[in-house]
């Protein structure tokens, strides 16, 4: 007993030895929580959300990102910005998209189709890294879900039970608001900015929001329907990327619930069966009898 | 699969058809009147989970390689356009990689198991080893499917691992450039992995169905240890261990699903929704959590071939346990000493897999060598030795008296057989 009080003590020692303290720290802190309309198990998109985030997306961020995986014909389908289909097909024809060749063999452009996917709009990754300082400006399809920051413990083990699945959009509304002038001592290279929760703190990408810069949608009363204020037009984006990254999550969950109700209703019959089955036999209780 | 069944067809079809090719009789006696150990806990329903898992992989997999294209320019695309316009391939996408989390959990409770109640030991030697080649084969198939997204710890993952080759001497560099089919991890790496991938759970499934077999040969252990003697002892497979499996799969499927509809990408990793790129190398390449211990011991060694050695070492021991853990006593509930280092090595093994998610650095490397080392001492020098010097506790002479007492043992039915049939209402 004392040679295994001993292993157990000398291997405490050790995880206290390697602490926190003695390990490298993360540059960035941790973005704020935000709530999201879709967190949770009956979370759903608040499609006037994604209406006005969309509207930011087209007029700022598509300026210098693609994102390749939207086809116009999303922005109507049910889980969206529930645009109607004739405006989507207004919108499409905003557009050019390349195509051909044609019967002469040659390339041509045309106006976009709801088919189509959202043109980039640069075209190819060398041309959008040049114009961009020599960074390349990413995709947006997916970003919502390609970027994270470690929770730690023991917040990873509750976010299984909490379902909490949004350190992406967290962390993408608050770099869209972390612009700030670098602390002292802190010197940014020219034609790099500061950001707070960047890692590294260097970014590429100049400020994109500014307040006022977008008009929103005007509501009854003749006033806009969310503030035009950078924070707002940071979250509304960020839920436009989420959308843009798991269109199907709203039809995920209410699957998800009737699948959840189906099982616990099969698992409780199939225990009450098991226990009837059992009663037959004399013995103990079976179970983890460790 | 000793001696024929004792089954009988009904039907003159059936006396037909069973005459010809007994697969009737097979199942028969294999899974309804196979006699299963009456004192099995719910431990012992991780095996047929583990079936399930495979059949739902396959099925999932099959789907998904209608609509998904093994080339680097492709790939991602494909698997995004899966996602958003094949019916259902969300589901299918998310069903398929979680259900791979969901099988390698389930597989290390199965080993767990095996370890805590000594089901390695004679006669079931054969029954274990088979079992480390299917892990084997597990983790070289999700290694491989881990790839396929071609996102970058898709790539970069491949790169780590398939460079590791390159260890051994002399012929080290040839093969790592035979296994990629290149000068670097690229297009003909992610075709072969692709094909490599589809076929490796048809090899599982191959051996499993040995794994099975050699099971039944003495059938299966229980909590006491005990191996069984009368018919006192077990009960027939169907409908004790039938009803009692299905509820347990029901509820691993419940802890599934919350993964699949809730949490879909709570397992994965961020970086893999980022198109492979080999001029950037992400901060940290994490494999897979359940490649994180054998990654932590694969780093804790300063030598490239050593930590190779050691890597694969960690699951080569699991082959020699048999002869390695000396007990005469098979199941944990009767070594108390036994059980306290099982503990420990349980815990060992969590933080090894925590320590393989840190970064190689700092505390970290001193903690990983600790626990390393600590892993293999379990397996070459306190289990050996336990059994020479540890005092077990006194065995039950028999299942029977195991779940009933002394007094229960002469008495008791055996059910099935003698059991009155309960009543409607």
């Amino acid at each position: 007993m004392k040679r295994l009080t001993f292993i157990r003590a000398a291997l405490a020692a050790v995880v206290m030895a390697a602490s926190p303290a003695a390990f490298a720290a993360g540059t960035a802190p941790q973005p704020p929580s935000m709530s999201w309309s879709w967190s949770g198990p009956f979370g759903q998109y608040d499609a006037t959300q994604l209406q006005r985030g969309f509207k930011v997306f087209r007029e700022v961020c598509a300026a210098c990102h693609s994102a390749e995986y939207l086809a116009f014909r999303n922005l109507s389908q049910p889980g969206g910005p529930e645009f109607s289909a004739a405006q989507v097909k207004a919108l499409a024809e905003e557009y050019k998209v390349k195509a051909g060749p044609n019967d002469q063999g040659e390339m041509y452009e045309r106006p976009a189709r709801p088919a189509d996917h959202w043109p980039s709009p640069f075209p190819n990754r060398e041309a959008a890294t040049a114009a961009n300082g020599g960074a390349y400006p990413p995709d947006l399809s997916v970003m919502a879900k390609a970027r994270t920051y470690e929770r730690g413990f023991p917040w990873f083990v509750f976010d299984i039970f909490t379902q909490f699945q949004e350190q992406g959009p967290d962390y993408l509304a608050a770099l869209l608001k972390g612009y700030t002038d670098p602390p002292a001592g802190v010197t940014v290279p020219a034609g790099k900015y500061y950001n707070t929760y960047f890692p590294g703190h260097i970014i590429a990408m100049p400020s994109p929001l500014n307040d006022g810069a977008i008009e929103y949608p005007k509501g009854a009363d003749g006033r806009p329907q969310a503030p035009e204020t950078v924070a707002q037009y940071a979250k509304d984006v960020t839920a436009f990327m989420m959308w843009m990254a798991e269109p199907k999550l709203e039809q995920r969950k209410e699957l998800g619930l009737k699948v959840m109700i189906f099982l616990l209703v099969f698992a409780g019959l199939l225990y009450f069966t098991k226990k009837k089955i059992w009663s037959k036999v004399e013995g103990d209780a079976h179970g983890l009898a460790f | 699969m000793s001696g024929h069944s004792t089954y009988v067809p009904k039907s003159a079809v059936g006396k037909w058809f069973e005459s010809r090719l007994p697969i009737m009789g097979l199942i028969h006696s294999s899974f309804v009147v196979f006699p299963n150990p009456r004192n099995l806990n719910y431990l012992w329903t991780f095996g047929g989970i583990l079936a399930f898992m495979l059949v739902s992989q396959i099925l999932t997999g099959v789907v998904l390689a209608m609509h998904y294209t093994p080339h680097v320019d492709f790939a991602f695309s494909s698997v995004e356009k899966i996602m958003r316009d094949v019916n259902y391939g969300w589901l299918l996408r998310y069903l398929h990689a979680n259900g791979a989390s969901m099988f390698f959990i389930a597989v290390y409770v199965h080993i767990f198991r095996g370890l805590y109640y000594g089901s390695y030991k004679a006669p079931r030697e054969i029954l274990w080893i088979l079992g480390v080649i299917i892990f084997l084969l597990m983790m070289a198939t999700a290694f491989m499917g881990y790839v396929l997204p071609w996102g970058q710890m898709s790539f970069w993952g491949a790169t780590v691992i398939t460079n590791l080759f390159s260890a051994f001497p002399i012929v080290g560099e040839s093969i790592v450039t035979w296994l990629w089919g290149g000068y670097s991890v690229a297009n003909p790496t992610l075709n072969r992995f692709f094909s490599l991938h589809y076929l490796m759970p048809f090899m599982i499934a191959g051996v499993v169905v040995l794994h099975i077999w050699a099971l039944h040969v003495p059938g299966s252990n229980n909590p006491a240890g005990v191996e069984k003697q009368t018919a006192k002892d077990t009960l027939p497979f169907h409908p004790y261990f039938t009803v009692k499996d299905a509820f347990a799969l029901v509820c691993f499927i419940i802890m599934f699903s919350w993964f699949v509809f809730y949490t879909p990408n709570y397992l994965g990793h961020a970086d893999n929704y980022i198109p492979a790129n080999p001029a950037v190398t992400p901060a940290h390449i994490v494999p897979e959590w359940y490649f994180l211990p054998f990654y932590a011991i694969l780093r804790a060694v300063p030598d490239k071939l050593g930590g190779v050695l050691l890597m694969f070492g960690a699951i080569a021991v699991l082959v020699f346990l048999p002869w390695l853990d000396t007990s005469k006593v098979k199941s944990a509930k009767y070594r108390p000493l036994f059980r306290q280092f099982f503990w420990v090595f349980a815990i060992v093994c969590v933080l090894l897999g925590w320590v393989g998610a840190k970064p190689a650095e700092g505390g970290y490397i001193l903690l990983a060598r600790v626990l390393t080392a600590y892993y293999f001492a379990h397996f070459l020098i306190i289990l050996p030795l336990l059994g020479l010097f540890e005092t077990p506790r006194k065995v039950p002479a028999s299942i029977a008296e195991a779940v009933l007492g002394k007094g229960g043992s002469a008495n008791a039915m055996a059910a099935g057989a003698h059991a009155e049939p309960n009543t409607k209402g």
